[in-house]
């Protein structure tokens, strides 16, 4: 049986589910990205008490009531600077953050650049399914220009972000991709994320079946999603359409390659996720898939890089003042530098 | 020293205001803060006020550009940095100007001539330049013309520096002169310099020449036959420091946090007048201090608030605008019922308002400044050593009751200082989380169950079997499963206010601070009008009036003592900087018909103020 608020203790095998009742719309994509989690905490031996998950506000910052792990269901927006207050007195624990793409490019959106530049070590899963579910129906700062939603019935007028552009943009040092409709991906792909030191964003497309039914169907449904998908392996040439296609670098920029007499895999790009200008290549790969001849749609992990953490340098620097000035003695502090005596 | 006095005659004075002026870069707040300390060794007992413009390098020699440092010393005790100088030294016309004002009839000025040059006298927006050192307008005044410039570079003739760096010794010039003015030894200001330039052998000895010239200038100079003395206060035995209250806000913090064995994690982002604490705070890391510069002020309080909910002490600080932004994650954390301290250093408002100067108009903001239903206790400091008490006492609530406190100061005592009779830690009283290790219903365990205080357990993330899930939606009573029941959430919410009002009960049976326990006028003051009042309480007592004084600490919940002890006075007064929001919280809670005193001027009153109204009202 399992935990949660208010029930008992006992508990026979890991199970990180929790007794309370999933309130996302059935057919939502959340369901597949809670399985996967659950899934991958179950296979990774970590024990329950160790794992937090601190959301924000949406559909998808509901999650943590799902999990019997400890959980924080904060305020819009404002997961990223609970998570770096938590990380900094609190190294030993195993930190999620659970955003959408409102509240992590919206109004969380200075939140969540600094997060990425300081490197906190956090694994960030951003539901994108470019519209506001839980406010019924408007567009996101991820709807394509022209959206036409509940506020915008003449078609949005704005511009996207291009999420991954925007990490790479702040100093990410991991960044991936992955779909609600290829659990096997996702949870291969998490456990990546899982396994690095620092802040691993992975942007998840996720099909709100209510409100933008479909946003991602070319790259997920299997009449497209080999033309339109491209799944990158470091190690491995840049190859899709089922080994029709594929991506070279010629002039320091990307073009598409028919696999064939004239190319073979070998001319294609090597993915390399170690590689920082790779990687700021390999997120520009953003064209809308309406458009003929355009990139196909990178999924996986683009980009690894192995910086300090930002909790590391914090307790770093404690450590070093108390190596210089010994461990704080109060009544020298109460004293401070300069005393004089009444008599 | 062995500086040689020749025969002059020393008056004695009780206490003395000196209030040094000059352009932001004349180094008046070094000037003044070393006179400050000279005389707090020496046994005075000493308030300082320190004035600075908004900008950090205002154009030269405007008025927006003079920057102010008061001091007010005595041989007895004293509550403010004074009311009217005594004494008023300016290195510039625009200086004089600005604070003529503030100098009492027939007191006396210090004036660098040459500040008074034709530009300067322009700069400063004198009518067709007139000099008022010449022209007689100053005929009410002692005046002394000195010109600091030019004795300055002639002390300096030899040395290898160059003439601007010549004349940034100015200010220990003016220092020199000073002590030889007020009978001080030049022991202090020398060990001081020899901290500050020991490395830099040139600086130092062009400093401490400046400094003696200065102090030579007094002694030999005929135009001054006069020094005055003024011996040491009766202070309690002990030692003292000097502290100003920012640093008695970040040193309780650091206390409290000790005394429970907790990290202190300081989130905050920069903001006019409550920087230095952050700056305090971050200089004592082997204390287990995590100071977190955040990207916004709504981080600042988040990340503490992460930090809190992770096991820490989680603080955050501002002024205004920024407790403005801190509003939401305030109500957060209300609702998750975790330990935060909220420190607001109130300055002019509202929106930008007057970021440099002192109001209280944030009260209401404090108390009632929340979406729904949510009260947080709210705590306000009245005089530089009261914010390490009261900082301390914002842990203890905190940290016992697992709530966000707020904390208000402000710019007049967060940057002005005072001599203080620091405790011995072992004399602070230890300060006890409210954690749990084990489940608290049988095997069960409820986040929300609440002790016969109305506090709820703080269970922190690690522990096997305590997992739990937490957020702003509302929840249901003792499991904090979420709940949308219609009488589960009138239930919370009076829970939540009960638990609050609660903490009343641990606060200390309400004291009067002078005056006798009924009669004809209560004054009621918070914060840091603290000093102005009681000096005219004290002052009107001696005149023979019954009036007494209380200083409110508790703004939110209030003493239960406050409601039975209004009623003993046929009137009360509140003074506040700010429109009457002390008066209508009273009015509301009591039905006393207390009369205002405000001032909204972004400045601190003066004694003579409210010694005038509490006449005026006891007259009607």
């Amino acid at each position: 049986m399992s935990t949660t608020n208010g029930t008992t203790t006992a508990s026979v095998k890991v199970d990180f589910s929790s007794d309370q009742e999933v309130r996302w719309c059935p057919g939502c994509g959340d369901y597949s990205i809670l399985k996967q989690v659950q899934t991958l905490l179950e296979q990774s031996g970590k024990k329950k008490e160790e794992v937090v998950f601190i959301s924000g506000i949406g559909c998808s910052s509901r999650f943590p009531y799902y999990l019997d792990t400890y959980g924080l269901h904060s305020i819009h927006g404002r997961a990223p600077a609970i998570v770096s207050g938590l990380r900094s007195v609190r190294p030993d624990l195993s930190v999620w953050m659970i955003t959408g793409d409102g509240d992590a490019l919206s109004i969380g959106g200075n939140h969540i650049i600094h997060l990425l530049r300081r490197n906190v070590d956090v694994n960030v899963l951003l539901f994108n399914n470019q519209i506001y579910g839980l406010t019924k129906g408007q567009y996101s700062p991820t709807s394509p220009e022209g959206a036409v939603t509940r506020s915008t019935p003449m078609g949005s007028t704005d511009h996207p972000f291009n999420p991954l552009a925007l990490v790479k943009g702040a100093d990410g040092t991991f960044i991936a991709r992955s779909m609600d409709r290829d659990p096997k991906h996702m949870r291969e792909v998490l456990a990546r994320a899982d396994a690095h030191r620092g802040t691993s964003l992975v942007e998840i497309y996720q099909n709100c079946n209510v409100f933008n039914d479909g946003a991602f169907e070319t790259f997920t449904e299997k009449a497209t999603k080999p033309i339109h998908s491209l799944f990158v392996e470091h190690g491995k040439p840049l190859v899709y359409a089922n080994g029709t296609k594929g991506i070279c670098l010629k002039d320091m920029r990307p073009r598409v390659i028919d696999i064939g007499p004239e190319f073979s895999a070998n001319d294609c790009w090597v993915h390399d996720e170690r590689d920082a200008f790779k990687a700021s290549l390999l997120v520009r790969l953003f064209d809308d898939p309406r458009m003929e001849g355009g990139f196909p749609r990178p999924f996986g992990v683009f980009y690894v890089n192995e910086r300090a953490t930002h909790e590391a340098k914090m307790t770093a620097q404690v450590k070093a003042a108390r190596e210089r000035k010994g461990e704080g003695d109060l009544d020298a502090l109460l004293k401070g530098e300069h005393t004089w005596t009444i008599v | 020293m062995d500086i040689p006095t020749r025969t002059k005659t020393v008056q004695e004075r009780r206490n003395v205001v000196i209030l040094f002026a000059g352009d932001s870069g004349d180094g008046i707040q070094l000037t003044g803060a070393q006179f400050t300390d000279t005389n707090a060794l020496f046994g005075n007992d000493v308030s300082t006020f320190p004035n600075f413009p908004a900008e950090i390098r205002a154009p030269q020699g405007t008025l927006a550009g003079v920057s102010g440092f008061q001091l007010h010393f005595g041989s007895v005790e004293i509550f403010t940095p004074g009311d009217l100088c005594d004494v008023l030294v300016v290195m510039n016309a625009a200086a004089l100007k600005a604070n003529l004002s503030k100098l009492k009839q027939g007191g006396t000025i210090i004036a660098n001539t040459d500040g008074f040059d034709k530009k300067n006298l322009r700069l400063a927006g004198y009518i067709d330049q007139a000099d008022p050192l010449t022209d007689g307008t100053l005929a009410a005044y002692t005046l002394h013309s000195v010109d600091v410039t030019k004795m300055t570079r002639n002390a300096l003739e030899g040395t290898t520096l160059g003439m601007k760096e010549k004349d940034r010794c100015k200010n220990m010039f003016v220092l020199g002169f000073i002590n030889w003015m007020f009978s001080r030894d030049l022991a202090n200001s020398e060990r001081f310099l020899q901290q500050k330039f020991g490395k830099k052998a040139e600086l130092l000895d062009a400093n401490l020449r400046a400094l003696k010239a200065g102090y030579h200038y007094g002694d030999t100079s005929e135009t001054f036959t006069t020094r005055f003395e003024v011996k040491p206060a009766p202070m309690p035995k002990g030692t003292y420091r000097s502290i100003t209250g920012n640093q008695g806000t970040a040193l309780g913090l650091l206390a409290g946090a000790q005394k429970a064995k907790l990290d202190l994690f300081y989130g905050s982002y920069p903001i006019t007048p409550a920087s230095d604490i952050l700056h305090e705070l971050s200089r004592h890391k082997n204390f287990g201090v995590l100071t977190f510069q955040a990207e916004d002020e709504i981080a600042a309080i988040a990340s503490a608030i992460g930090a809190s909910y992770g096991g820490a002490l989680g603080v955050t600080a501002s002024s205004g605008p920024g407790i403005a932004l801190k509003t939401e994650a305030m109500g957060l954390a209300f609702m998750l019922e975790l330990p935060l301290v909220i420190v607001n250093v109130q300055r002019g408002g509202p929106s930008t308002g007057l970021p440099t100067k002192t109001e209280q108009a944030d009260l209401w903001q404090a108390v009632h400044g929340r979406n729904g239903e949510a009260p947080i206790p709210v705590i306000a400091a009245s005089t530089p050593i009261d914010c390490f008490d009261m900082a301390f006492e914002a842990v203890q609530i905190a940290v016992e009751h697992m709530t966000p406190v707020i904390l208000l100061t402000d710019g007049y005592i967060a940057n002005g200082a005072e001599p203080w009779r620091f405790p011995a830690s072992k004399d602070l009283p230890a300060i006890t989380p409210n954690f749990i290790k084990g489940p608290n219903d049988g095997e069960a365990f409820l986040p929300y169950l609440r002790d016969e205080r109305s506090v709820r357990p703080w269970a922190l993330p690690g522990q096997p079997g305590l997992q739990h899930r937490i957020g702003g939606i509302e929840k249901q009573d003792r499991t904090g499963n979420i709940s949308y029941d219609p009488a589960n959430h009138e239930k919370m919410v009076r829970l939540r206010a009960e638990k609050v009002a609660r903490i009343a009960d641990r606060f200390k049976p309400i004291r009067l601070d002078t005056g006798p326990p009924e009669g004809e006028l209560l004054i009621v003051g918070w914060g840091s009008t603290y000093g102005a009042i009681r000096t005219a309480a004290l002052a009107l007592q001696a005149e023979g009036h019954s009036v007494a004084h209380v200083h409110l600490r508790h703004l939110f919940p209030f003493n239960k003592g406050l409601g039975p002890l209004l009623k003993k006075y046929k009137r009360v007064l509140v003074p506040e900087m700010n429109s009457g929001q002390l008066r209508q919280l009273l009015r509301a809670e009591f039905l006393v018909d207390a009369q205002g005193l405000n001032k909204i001027q972004g400045m601190p009153f003066t004694s003579e103020e409210i010694h005038a109204a509490a006449l005026n009202l006891l007259k009607s």
